[in-house]
């Protein structure tokens, strides 16, 4: 045997046993996904990134920690939850004797909460995404006084999707997770059930 | 009037209860007599899975096409052309995630944690280039890559770095990938994507230290190029030792070198072998003695590193929010005036006992240890293997690429006067 031959061979040899080591790690890593592959209940489909309104606390680094300004986290309103309150504490400032729209009232630093009338004593409440930074501070006030109907989620089309999300990195409460692709939001009903 | 006394009512019972906020039922439902309809909650969805499968189609494309004009074809245009498609879908369209670089992350979460699985459409950005790469050399980096693309933009003046610099920078994508093993291996983050120089120019949206970090690399990268490739990228750690036993691989020359030497200083890369027909240039007597004592070494650099490693592992087990959180709660006084840290709040609120948490960090904390000691070994063993190479002066009569460096981005190949036999075809 050659130097050349014996080089090819050697070469040959690691080859092999690289392309046995990939198909190791992908076998391994295809077989502990069990059995559906394919089809809905599969684990290994795309996954997204979703915080549990659950275990949020409301800290404020939503709105500062995403990689997008403003934050791909808005404000979500499950208005079937909602009490339609006149004095909404999600809206208004605590104290407020005057409810009337004033910039000044609101909790909202950037006014992306609609109050709209729709009958004696009931006001709607929308939220406009265009201006909502994701702060959570009328998450924070409807949480605590009223049903809880406003919770911050990650709205997906704003999302990067990025491989670690910035936002879950420095969440204090762990309330980020990823979440398969086909059920991307965690809204919390009342109790534990889902909206 | 009712209604408000209520509100006032729940109003002082909020401010006593946690900050920790549940939905509960406060208020009942509405009834309204208006007609007025409850809206549903606008949960717009994300991107469809069908175009995740369309970017690995497009990775599977673009990496044949980028062989195929490298090998066959041996055409810079080309792969200029389809590196800035490369660069125009993975980088500015795609916005770099997922891609391969950042997926050995996710590939070895999923090795090493049982609770997370790796979607299929990552394993395949982690796979397909490797494998490429094992069959035809880094053709990945040539073309595909948006990274190495945009860098390979910007290098108008490169200079060349010398083999001791190469080798000396060159270490330390090794110790960047085995960091972001480790802390991937033990759930702790990804430090791949969270020091990506380039996403934040893709996003046109990034922090100020990430620009400025961008900015260094794309300035520095005019002399010496693609410095993220060489001296950080750690998939590309991977790549070299795929492509150095490759199957195929780039050829400078299409037929039998002729010793021209116009080839000596074409490639920005440093990665062209040059001839070594003396059969040692240091005597070789005493180059035999400095691989004897190298390889003596070797086991010993090792141990320091095991050794190293061992002794850094708290500090490195700090990088883990769990981690962080217990030594914050013990770092922390329980008293009414400390203004509120969220992460204790947040614990004392989830009814997570803090013993549990101190077992908890303590496994983490014991897998760090084991993880360090791996890690130093493996810096320790790269270290040696360095020294080795350098010294180590193989028999070569051509201008080769360095099956492992070589980035196979055919720019050597126009300078190459011979041109194809003919007759043999």
């Amino acid at each position: 045997m050659d130097k050349q031959s014996r080089r090819q061979f050697i070469r040959l040899a690691v080859r092999g046993t690289l392309f046995g080591g990939i198909a190791l790690v992908t076998g391994n890593l295809i077989l502990r996904q069990g059995e559906p592959l394919f089809g809905k209940n599969r684990k290994s489909g795309p996954t997204v990134w979703q915080l549990n309104p659950a275990k949020c606390i409301q800290c404020g680094r939503c709105a500062t920690n995403c990689v997008k300004t403003p934050s791909a986290v808005k404000c979500t309103h499950a208005y079937s939850m909602c009490g339609y309150c006149n004095l909404c504490s999600g809206y208004f400032k605590p104290g407020t004797k005057t409810l009337d729209t004033g910039a000044e009232k609101q909790l909202c630093p950037v006014s992306a909460i609609k109050r709209t009338f729709v009958e004696d004593p009931f006001y709607e409440y929308t939220i406009d995404e265009t201006l909502c930074i994701g702060c959570g501070k009328c998450v924070k006030g409807c949480g605590a006084f009223g049903n809880g109907s406003l919770q911050l989620q990650v709205r997906h089309p704003l999302c990067d999707n990025c491989n670690e999300c910035s936002i879950a990195r420095n969440c204090p409460a762990g309330a980020y997770r990823r979440v398969p692709l086909s059920d991307p939001y965690l809204l919390k009903g009342f109790g534990k059930e889902k909206v | 009037m009712r209604r408000k006394q209520v509100i006032l009512f729940f109003l002082i019972i909020g401010w006593l209860s946690p900050p920790a906020v549940m939905a509960i039922q406060r208020f009942p439902k509405p009834e309204f007599e208006s007609g007025y309809v409850v809206p549903d909650a606008q949960l717009p969805l994300p991107r469809a899975e069908l175009l995740a499968w369309l970017d690995v189609t497009v990775l599977l494309l673009t990496l044949s096409l980028a062989t195929y004009l490298v090998l066959k074809r041996r055409s810079r245009m080309g792969v200029f052309l389809l590196s800035l498609f490369s660069l125009a879908y993975f980088g500015f369209y795609r916005q770099g995630c997922v891609c391969s670089i950042g997926a050995i992350q996710n590939v070895t979460m999923a090795l090493f944690s049982g609770s997370y699985t790796v979607p299929l459409t990552v394993l395949f950005f982690f796979l397909i280039p490797l494998v490429f790469t094992l069959l035809f050399g880094r053709t990945f980096c040539a073309a595909v890559c948006p990274f190495g693309t945009f860098q390979d933009l910007v290098s108008f003046r490169p200079v060349r770095m010398g083999a001791w610099l190469n080798a000396f920078l060159g270490m330390i994508p090794y110790l960047y990938l085995g960091l972001a093993v480790l802390f991937a291996a033990t759930t702790t983050e990804f430090i791949i994507c969270r020091y990506d120089p380039f996403v934040g120019i893709f996003r046109l949206n990034a922090s100020f230290g990430m620009f400025l970090f961008a900015g260094l690399l794309l300035v520095s990268g005019v002399f010496i190029a693609r410095p993220y490739c060489r001296f950080l990228c750690p998939y590309g750690v991977l790549l070299n030792w795929m492509s150095q036993f490759s199957w195929k691989h780039m050829t400078i020359t299409p037929a039998e070198c002729i010793q021209c030497r116009l080839c000596e200083n074409v490639c920005p890369y440093d990665a062209i072998d040059f001839p070594q027909t003396k059969k040692n240039p240091a005597g070789q007597r005493k180059q035999v003695n400095q691989l004897i004592l190298l390889s003596l070494l070797l086991p010993l650099l090792v141990l320091g590193g095991v050794w190293t490693g061992g002794k850094m592992h708290l500090t490195l087990a700090g990088v883990n929010s769990r981690v962080r959180l217990a030594r914050m709660i013990q770092a922390t006084p329980v008293s009414k005036d400390q203004p509120e840290i969220p992460e204790i709040t947040a614990f004392r609120s989830s009814g997570v006992q803090q013993q549990q948490l101190m077992t908890e960090v303590a496994t983490i904390e014991d897998d760090f240890l084991t993880g360090s000691r791996i890690f130093g070994g493996f810096v320790g063993l790269v270290f040696g293997i360095t020294l080795i190479r350098l010294i180590r002066t193989p028999y070569r009569t051509d201008y080769l690429p360095n099956r492992g460096t070589c980035f196979s981005c055919a720019k050597c190949m126009d300078y190459c006067p011979v041109l194809k036999d003919k007759t043999n075809n």
